[in-house]
């Protein structure tokens, strides 16, 4: 260190080479790692969409490359009804994987706002008031919420299988989107604690003094400053109740099943048909992807508010 | 975590007279008592007492909504400004009790029943029978010998996150850029994951990395060595939620005080030197925090498994999630299904309940 910093005007010093390219090694392995998982990350979405596009002898050949070593074809897609030949054609499995995803959509999106609405209100009450229901304070009310977290889907599904089956929900989006709620709440809780507890009271303090009840200085200075956190938390939802796969597989057989379970029960019949596969995949991914890509750091903020308290 | 007495002090008068109270008291009785005529006549109806009687029990689930509205509505009937502030939180609270309590009591009762959705006798208290069974069941303890197994491979996980998180915090271009790449694999879900890897990549014949091993002079087998094939298990669990470790921990290194690092770097010490005495031990809670969310995931382990060998070969790969929704799928038993899953909340709930007094006890500080 004494050599850099006495010769430091002179750069061709052995000592000051020695540090450059101790430096440059670093860069070149942060880099090399970087870039390594990067592929460990990409290569099986980039391998399922290429996929989509190949024809049974592509598959066998092991051709990854489109247009170098095999020519892009839209026989994958064809199969679930979607590609620019069949878009304009009435086809039933296009409709059977909109329906679908129609289902997977209005599932989600519904148990996630249930989520965040519950959620939002649960937290904000329990960090602004003193509760006491029974034997229960403030942090036992947080704890009963958060340890629903340590639930085990597989504790619930039976008895609700045949709670449902007795109120004629089995099979309904209703029946899901009640479970999903439940899924996310602690999640969605624990989140917007967080963001409720950074918010200063005296917001709502001046709020209440200038003639506004609780609820009007929840919904028009809280709510509004508190919102992206909101998205996060409904993101997040979001993302857990489009992959949800237990309680769908479980507890829907026709009209409500998600997208999930389509491309599960796909799997075993199909063989080695690949293409179609690799478009059902491709298309239950996709929504998802786009979003990790556009909303990232919603995704990032939601994750990151437990971590630092 | 908690405050004494409220953060958000309010003081009202409120004059809530007689008739109001006795208002909002009436709304919660009839409600319940409709809900509660309603489902002792459908009982009858059900058990053949009476004849007439709803085909479903759904009118009961709406008199039930009702009741939960006119209970949340008398709050602020009866107790004014304070029936305000309980309406924050009753609804959640409300919610989760009627769809966890309810069903856990009535899981309960099936566990001790002999219940197979294939036999016409409906459920049957079997006493301890299911118990015996349990205890005799390897492949039970099979799967719950995978379930350590798989909680501990939890640790590489750490330990990869931990990596990945120091090389985004570190001064790299394009950070955004591998933000969302390493971010992409949590949005995937399980079941397209385990076609995408499992089925397809791993396959034998055409499967890229099949290609690549039989390219380096090796024979590829996944999902026939049990020992290989629980290891395919855990990387794929692995690949989808490494990224969720990674943003925690990511948010941990980015809160760190600067200045302690930079102290460490003035006072002469290496990056591994201050790694080891800065900033690992400062990132110690979020990482106790991360890990801890983790194992709790980890323990509801079951798609990937389910999609992918179905607990083959031989269970080897079974977590007890999957083997208990193989006994519902594949055989109809719901009353020895349903024990096995009370049987393994119950012990999650110990292993829960352990590790985080352990945490704190080690951490001084409620994890």
């Amino acid at each position: 260190m004494t050599a850099t910093q006495t010769n430091a005007v002179f750069k061709d010093h052995a000592a000051d080479n020695r540090v450059k390219t101790k430096w440059w090694a670093s860069r070149v392995a942060i880099y090399a790692a970087l870039i390594t998982w990067a592929i460990i990350c990409l290569f099986p979405i980039f391998w399922t969409i290429t996929t989509s596009f190949k024809l049974a002898p592509d598959v066998m050949k092991g051709n990854m490359i489109p247009w170098w070593d095999f020519t892009p074809r839209w026989k994958g897609w064809e199969s679930i009804g979607i590609s620019p030949r069949l878009i304009g054609e009435v086809s039933t499995v296009r409709e059977e994987f909109l329906k679908r995803f129609w289902n997977s959509t209005v599932i989600a999106v519904s148990a996630s706002l249930l989520a965040v609405i519950l959620g939002s209100l649960a937290a904000y009450g329990l960090s602004r008031f003193n509760y006491r229901f029974g034997f229960m304070r403030n942090s036992d009310i947080s704890f009963f919420f958060l340890s629903q977290m340590i639930l085990p889907p597989v504790v619930l599904a039976l008895p609700f299988l045949v709670l449902y089956k007795s109120l004629a929900l089995l099979d309904s989006r209703i029946g899901l989107i009640l479970l999903y709620t439940l899924m996310v709440l602690p999640i969605v809780i624990w989140i917007m604690r967080d963001q409720f507890q950074g918010i200063p009271v005296e917001l709502e303090e001046a709020a209440l003094v200038d003639g506004l009840g609780i609820w009007g200085s929840f919904f028009q200075i809280v709510l509004p400053i508190a919102l992206p956190g909101m998205v996060a938390a409904f993101i997040l939802s979001l993302v857990l109740c489009w992959n949800e796969y237990f309680f769908a597989a479980l507890l829907t057989a026709t009209n409500a099943t998600t997208l999930p379970v389509m491309v599960a029960s796909q799997t075993g019949s199909q063989g080695i048909n690949w293409w179609s596969m690799a478009a059902l995949s491709s298309a239950a991914i996709l929504p998802l992807v786009i979003v990790a890509i556009f909303l990232e750091k919603y995704i990032i903020k939601g994750m990151a508010a437990g971590a630092v308290k | 975590m908690s405050t004494d007495g409220d953060l958000l002090h309010t003081v009202t008068a409120d004059d809530i007279s007689d008739s109001r109270r006795r208002l909002g008291k009436a709304m919660v009785w009839g409600a319940a008592g409709l809900c509660a005529v309603l489902a002792i006549w459908q009982m009858m109806y059900e058990t053949g007492r009476v004849t007439s009687g709803f085909e479903t029990w759904r009118p009961i689930l709406y008199a039930y909504v009702l009741w939960a509205f006119a209970l949340c509505a008398a709050q602020v009937i009866v107790n004014g400004e304070k029936g305000k502030r309980t309406l924050f939180v009753l609804p959640a609270a409300l919610f989760v009790i009627s769809l966890v309590v309810f069903p856990l009591l009535f899981a309960l009762y099936i566990s001790f029943t002999d219940w197979n959705l294939a036999s016409p006798n409906g459920p049957q208290p079997n006493g301890w029978d299911n118990m015996v069974q349990m205890w005799n069941d390897g492949f039970y303890w099979n799967a719950l010998k995978n379930m350590v197994y798989y909680v501990l491979a939890v640790s590489v996980e750490y330990v990869i996150a931990f990596g990945l998180a120091l090389l985004l915090n570190a001064q790299i271009r394009a950070r955004k850029f591998f933000r969302v790449v390493f971010l992409l694999p949590l949005m995937l879900s399980p079941v397209a994951v385990s076609w995408m890897i499992g089925k397809s990549m791993l396959e034998v014949r055409f499967g890229p990395i099949s290609r690549l091993i039989r390219e380096m002079g090796f024979e590829p087998s996944f999902f026939g060595n049990p020992e290989i094939a629980r290891f395919m298990i855990m990387a794929m669990d692995a690949w989808t939620f490494i990224p969720f470790l990674m943003i925690m921990l990511l948010a941990g290194l980015q809160a760190l005080p600067s200045e302690v690092i930079e102290a460490s770097k003035v006072d002469g010490a290496s990056g591994w030197q201050s790694f080891k005495e800065v900033i690992f031990p400062l990132m110690l809670p979020v990482s106790v925090t991360a890990i801890v969310i983790r194992i709790i995931f980890k323990l509801k382990l079951a798609d990937i498994i389910i999609n992918v060998t179905s607990g083959g070969p031989g269970g080897a790969t079974d977590s007890v999630t999957s083997f208990i929704f193989r006994e519902y799928r594949d055989r109809s038993n719901v009353g020895y299904g349903t024990l096995l899953a009370m049987v393994y909340l119950v012990l999650i709930v110990i292993f829960v309940t352990l590790l985080l007094k352990l945490v704190s006890r080690w951490m001084e500080r409620p994890a």
